[in-house]
């Protein structure tokens, strides 16, 4: 429970501090504290490989090509975007925090029919104590994942390798610098 | 392990402190690290119910024949973690190509404020 609290406040604190900061490196270093924090948490309820998955996919790949990116737009100082509309700095907090208060709201009202509904009887017939709510382990290691995304979600696989393609071939044909001679010769 | 309301809560702050971070920001770097805070709030709530599986099931316990719970339960913890690793794939496609457009933009007006990107907007 403690552990939940430090790695929940420290994810917090860094995703107010992504948005907040000024300069698009300070905001990508927290960030990567954010993605961190949640791997620990999801280690906390034993998926230890979308742990591992998490800090090397996100905050290894995808920062190191924020980061990547930022440095080489080499942006000077008053190109950082400053939020010069005073308005929608505070509209955006108000509608954020809307949205906030809203899940919260919903989410209570869910929760309480679940637990009226969950109550007594169930829980206990099957077997199963609140306390041992994590499944084993073999239900969440990398054998038992890798086995359910090759069999039973195989053709989402293959659709996902379609779309990575796709995705490189975008990137590669949107960041490509125009050629000076042939400027007809552009299709894109 | 603390209970799935307390994931749920904090997977409901991250989501909308990304939410105010893509309202407010105006340097599109900092929207796009937005958005990818979002996908880990929902990510968080994904493995959360994945993990929790047994305790959601209990609830409909009773429709469920017996000599199938074992399975079910391995079934659907796998396959909240299998919907994560391919939320994290998109994540990470939409990342390489928002940031090569990004690189594009910058390329042509020599800035990425979002708001001197209009030229769609009439």
């Amino acid at each position: 429970m403690i552990i939940f609290f430090v790695l929940a406040i420290i994810a917090v604190f860094g995703a107010v501090m992504v948005v907040t900061r000024k300069s698009p490196v300070a905001s990508a270093i927290y960030l990567i504290l954010v993605m961190c924090s949640l791997a620990g948490l999801f280690a906390l309820m034993g998926a230890l490989f979308l742990a591992a998955f998490q800090v090397i996919v996100y905050a290894g790949a995808i920062m190191v090509l924020f980061l990547f990116v930022i440095m080489l737009l080499n942006l000077r100082r008053d190109e950082f975007g400053h939020d010069t509309r005073i308005i929608q700095k505070y509209l955006g907090f108000a509608f954020a925090l809307l949205i906030l208060i809203q899940g919260v709201f919903i989410l209570g009202w869910a929760m309480k029919d679940y637990s009226a509904d969950a109550g007594g009887i169930s829980m206990v017939e099957s077997g199963t104590t609140p306390s041992e709510t994590v499944p084993p382990d073999d239900y969440s290691s990398a054998e038992s994942v890798a086995e359910t995304l090759f069999t039973r979600f195989a053709y989402p696989f293959e659709i996902t390798s379609i779309l990575l393609l796709a995705a490189i071939i975008g990137a590669v044909v949107i960041a490509r610098k125009k050629q000076p001679g042939q400027d007809g010769g552009e299709e894109d | 392990m603390p209970s799935l309301e307390y994931f749920i809560v904090l997977s409901a702050i991250l989501f909308c402190i990304g939410v105010w971070g893509v309202l407010k920001s105006r340097n599109a770097i900092v929207v796009f690290m937005a958005i990818e805070l979002m996908l880990n709030a929902v990510n968080l709530s994904l493995v959360a119910f994945a993990s929790n599986v047994r305790t959601i099931l209990a609830r409909f316990i009773q429709t469920v024949p017996v000599d199938q719970v074992s399975d079910l339960l391995r079934t659907s913890t796998a396959s909240g973690q299998v919907y994560v690793i391919l939320v994290m794939t998109v994540a990470a496609a939409e990342a390489a190509v928002g940031l090569a457009i990004i690189i594009s933009i910058h390329r042509m007006k020599d800035s990425v404020n979002v708001d001197d990107v209009n030229i769609m907007k009439w």
